[in-house]
This record gives C-alpha cells, structure tokens and sequence, in this order.
C-alpha cells in the first residue's frame, strides 16, 4: 500500500526546490527473475548536469525511464521537483512530463513532419500560442542549438548530429525544469559531439535547467559535467567530481577512464572452465 | 517416448496456449483503449483526414484497376455459363449481385489489408522502434490518440468507400465486357440489374460488411503495430501478421455476416 494518496492532476512541481531528482533505494526489474536496478540512490540538485555513466545495459536508460514515470520501481523512492513519480496517477504523470525535456539516444524526431514542426508539435499540444508566437519561439530554439536555417528541412535531410541537435531544441520547447538526455554522443563525429556537449553545458547554465545524461563517453563528459555516477550491474559502483573521477584509484573507475578490457568488469563472460569446455585431460 | 518428453510438450502447448490468450485479452484491452482515445484523436480531424487520404485515396488505384478487372473476367465467366442456358441477359444481375454483396467488400478488402494495413503496421511500429512514441508519452501526448486513433478511424472511414468503387468499377469493367465486347443488349443488362438488385438487401448488407471488414482490418493493422518488437525483423513479422491476421478474419467474418443476412436465399 502506498504511504501516501495518489497526487491528482493538480500536482505541483516547486522549480525552486534545492534538489530537483532525488532517488532513494531504487529496485527495478521487469520480471521476478531478472533485476535491473538495485538499491539506486542517488542526488541531482538543481541547475547542476550529472551524468549516469555505465557499459552498455547495465540499466542507465532504465533510470531515466523511472524518473519520467514511463516504468515504476519495484521499490524505493523517485521524487522529481518535491513529487513522488510513482505516486503520480495519469494526469499527474503527464502534468511532470510537461516539466520535463527529454532527449533519446538517436533524437527520435517525428519523421512525417518538418524540423519546424517537430519543435512546434509540444507547443502546439501543450499551448494555445497564436501561430505567430510559435513560429518566433520555435525560431528561437533552433537558433539556439545553431539550426535557425533548417526549419524548413524534412528529418530525413538532416545528419545525426543535426538530429541530435533538432531533438535538443524540441526537449527544451515548453522550458523544462529538467532535461534528460539518453546517449547524447552515441554515434557522433568528433565535431558534433563538441557541439552537443557544449550545447549541454550551455542551455543547462543559460536556461536555469537541471540536466541528467546518461552515457558512456568518459571523455565528453568529464568536460561538461559537475558530477557522475557510476552503474555497473544495476548498483552504483562509484560516483564523484570530474576532477575526482580522473584522481580515482577505483579499480571500476580506472578501468571505465581508460578503457581496460579487463577488471572489474571482466572480459570473458562467465563460462564453463577452459579444461571442461574443451575436453582437456588436464594433470 | 519418455514421461519428460511428454511433460515438455505439454509445458509448451500449454505455454504456447498461455500467450495466445494473453494476447488476445492483451489486443482487446487495447480495442478498448482505442475507442476510449477516439474523442480526444477526432478532435484532431486534420490527423484524421490525412490518414484518409493515406489508407483511401492512396490505394484507389490498385482497388480501382482490381474492380475494373475482376469485373471484366466476371463478365466473360458468367456469359459463357448463361449462354448454355439461355440465360445471357441475367449477365448485369449475376455481375451485379456478385459485386456488392460479395466481391466487391471481401476483394476490396483484402487489397485494403495488403496495401494500407501493412502500410499502417509498418508506420507505427518503426516509430515504436525509433522510440518516436516514447517520445510522444515523455512529450505527455498520449500516442493512442495522436498516432493510433487517427489512424485506425481513417481505415474505418476508407475501407467502405474503397469497396463501393470497388463494386462500381467491376460492374462497368463487366458492362464493357458484356454490352461492349460480346455484344448483350445494353438495356437489358442494366434494366435486369436495376430490377433485381434491392437497395437493403443487397447494397446496405454490402456496405455493412465492408465497414465490419474496415474495423477488423485497421484494429489488426494498429494493434500490430503497436505490440511489434522494436526492431526491423520484428516490425516485419507484424506487417505479415497483420495481412495474414486480416485475410482471414475477413474470410471467417464474411462467412458469418452471410449467415445472418442472406437467410432468406435458403442458406439456414
């Protein structure tokens, strides 16, 4: 039973609140046998970038999921701007995601509209803006990731830094209080993988936001952020400062910051022995 | 065979058996769901009018060269079985009668499912797999109304008027045939037609069974779409659900719709 009532659609969301996500022991697995996330706790105060760093499926994206109400934990505590996620009923839950920008790992623009109307689409769900107002503030944004000159471009023309950078302009349309990024760098070439992370940092501390990215490039993100946690197999292995991280003599971190093939996070999956698998008559 | 052997396949037939029905109450909860966004996606009749135009106006030429030929072949077929009995000028009443209570909503149909059902799976579950409909929910817009309603309502709409053209173009296809071509008195062909042919019985039944073949083919072609696995073997798997899934819904439910509204010609 919930300790508290459902929040109704009236839920408030306080901006000014000193600690915009808070998780507090949070377990998540999709079924009984197989469990992503376990005991996650973890602080991001507002206006700071964080970032959520781990190898491929060690249930990052999953974290971002469970803020945004789109998953509900098994167990612990999700508040977002002073608001129990898992507490929120329908309205609720669609009430924070007003308040909250999210940018997917490969931009997932709407491919039947225009860049302009991709940016426009939560202004015109969202708002009863005059088409004039919307066509100045979707302006804005665009001109605030650098893409102004290709509103009128189809999706299909842009390339995936572009995207990116189109998805960034749209997550940040209705001015959230928080913006989730999802593998911002993957795939990127070195050029638009500066420009996104500087675009990051930049509508972070221009716009007041509070930014949390996941991802699993150390380097890029060592530049741009204020604070990182570190998930391996569901749990926070480690966490810390930029400059801390790179002083480090965590076995997990230093093998991350490297990029050492084995360590903590071995290179051999788990596997029969050598002498067993093979038939060997070892003496 | 061993009691293990035996245990298996049992475990798998009851597991298989398991998941089908789970799906089955899974499709109609989302039946359900679909009906219950439509207000909020009819609001947004831009939306739907557009996927008028994609799942109708887009597949008119293959429904209306479809008519015009089955049509044609009608004609000959029927001709060349009249004539033995002297029956030639009942040609427009066995094209006719064919056409709008059989071929024309079943044919149109399943070229309905073949073009815009698979068009319409294939659609939302690659935005399921480029996760445009997460971002949609992220966006707080409900995708059942903004992606699944508009679609599934501008299939209901098309499929019957796809089948009346359907219906149209064949009884000209066969007219061409038969007045044109081999040469049956032209007011006989139409006058039998006209004589015969009765607008409840025949027309309205035809046009009934053509919106119950809409509803059936656009909830499997959303539903597909909506369940695929995200990713492109599994976005084609659904495509070939969807038209293997609605083919033969038609089929059974056209059967069915028969029973009920042609007892009178001594089928019960």
């Amino acid at each position: 039973m919930s300790p508290t009532p459902p929040a109704r659609s009236t839920a408030s969301f306080d901006r000014r609140r000193t600690t915009a996500v808070e998780l507090d022991g949070v377990t998540f697995g999709y079924d009984r046998t197989r469990q992503i996330l376990t005991g996650i706790s973890m602080t991001i105060p507002r206006g700071q970038v964080v970032a959520i760093m781990g190898g491929s499926g060690c249930g990052k994206t999953t974290i971002l999921r469970l803020i945004g109400g789109q998953l509900r934990p098994r167990a612990g505590r999700i508040m977002v701007a002073g608001q129990s996620v898992p507490d929120l009923d329908r309205d609720g839950l669609f009430a924070l995601r007003r308040e909250v920008g999210m940018l997917f790992q490969f931009g997932a623009l709407f491919t039947d509209l225009s860049v302009f109307e991709n940016v426009a689409f939560p202004l015109r769900e969202h708002t009863d803006l005059s088409e004039d107002m919307i066509r100045d503030l979707v302006l804005m944004k665009l001109n605030g990731v650098g893409l102004r000159g290709a509103a009128p471009l189809a999706t299909g023309a842009l390339s995936g830094g572009m995207a990116r950078r189109v998805a960034l302009a749209r997550a940040i349309a209705l001015d959230p209080m928080l913006v989730m990024y999802d593998e911002p760098f993957a795939g990127l070439d070195p050029i638009s993988l500066g420009i996104v992370g500087q675009l990051i940092r930049k509508l972070n501390d221009a716009l007041g936001i509070t930014s949390v990215v996941v991802t699993h490039d150390v380097y890029e993100s060592l530049k741009i952020v204020d604070y990182l946690y570190f998930v391996s197999d569901g749990r926070i292995v480690a966490q810390g400062t930029p400059d801390a991280v790179r002083a480090s003599r965590d076995p997990f971190v230093r093998q991350f910051v490297d990029g050492q093939a084995d360590g903590p996070v071995p290179f051999h999956v788990a596997a029969a022995p050598l002498d067993t698998a093979f038939a060997l008559d070892v003496r | 065979m061993s009691a293990s052997a035996i245990a298996d396949g049992l475990r798998r037939v009851g597991g298989g058996t398991r998941r089908a029905i789970s799906r089955l109450g899974f499709a109609a909860r989302f039946a359900l769901a679909v009906l219950l966004h439509s207000p909020e996606g009819l609001k947004r009749i831009r939306l739907t009018l557009r996927e008028i135009y994609f799942s109708g106006v887009l597949s008119l030429v293959i429904i209306l060269v479809s008519g015009l030929f089955v049509g044609m072949v009608l004609a000959l077929q029927g001709y060349d079985v009249l004539q033995r009995y002297g029956a030639s000028e009942s040609l427009g009443i066995l094209v006719s009668l064919s056409l709008v209570r059989e071929l024309g909503p079943v044919v149109a149909g399943l070229l309905f499912a073949s073009r815009a059902g698979s068009a319409i799976t294939a659609e939302i579950g690659l935005m399921k797999a480029t996760e445009q409909l997460s971002a949609m929910e992220m966006m707080a817009v409900d995708p059942l109304a903004r992606v699944v309603a508009p679609r599934f309502w501008g299939g209901v709409i098309s499929m019957p008027l796809l089948a009346a053209l359907f219906s149209t173009l064949g009884v000209y296809g066969a007219y061409l045939v038969g007045v044109k071509l081999i040469g049956i008195d032209a007011g006989a062909f139409w006058g039998n037609m006209q004589s015969v042919v009765d607008f409840r019985a025949d027309i309205v039944n035809g046009i009934i069974k053509s919106a119950v073949f809409g509803v059936i083919v656009s909830l499997i072609a959303v539903f597909e779409g909506y369940d695929a696995a995200p990713t492109a073997e599994g976005v084609s798997r659904a495509t070939t659900r969807t038209v293997v899934a609605s083919s033969l819904s038609i089929l059974a439910a056209d059967f069915v719709l028969t029973v009920f509204m042609f007892r009178g010609v001594g089928v019960v």
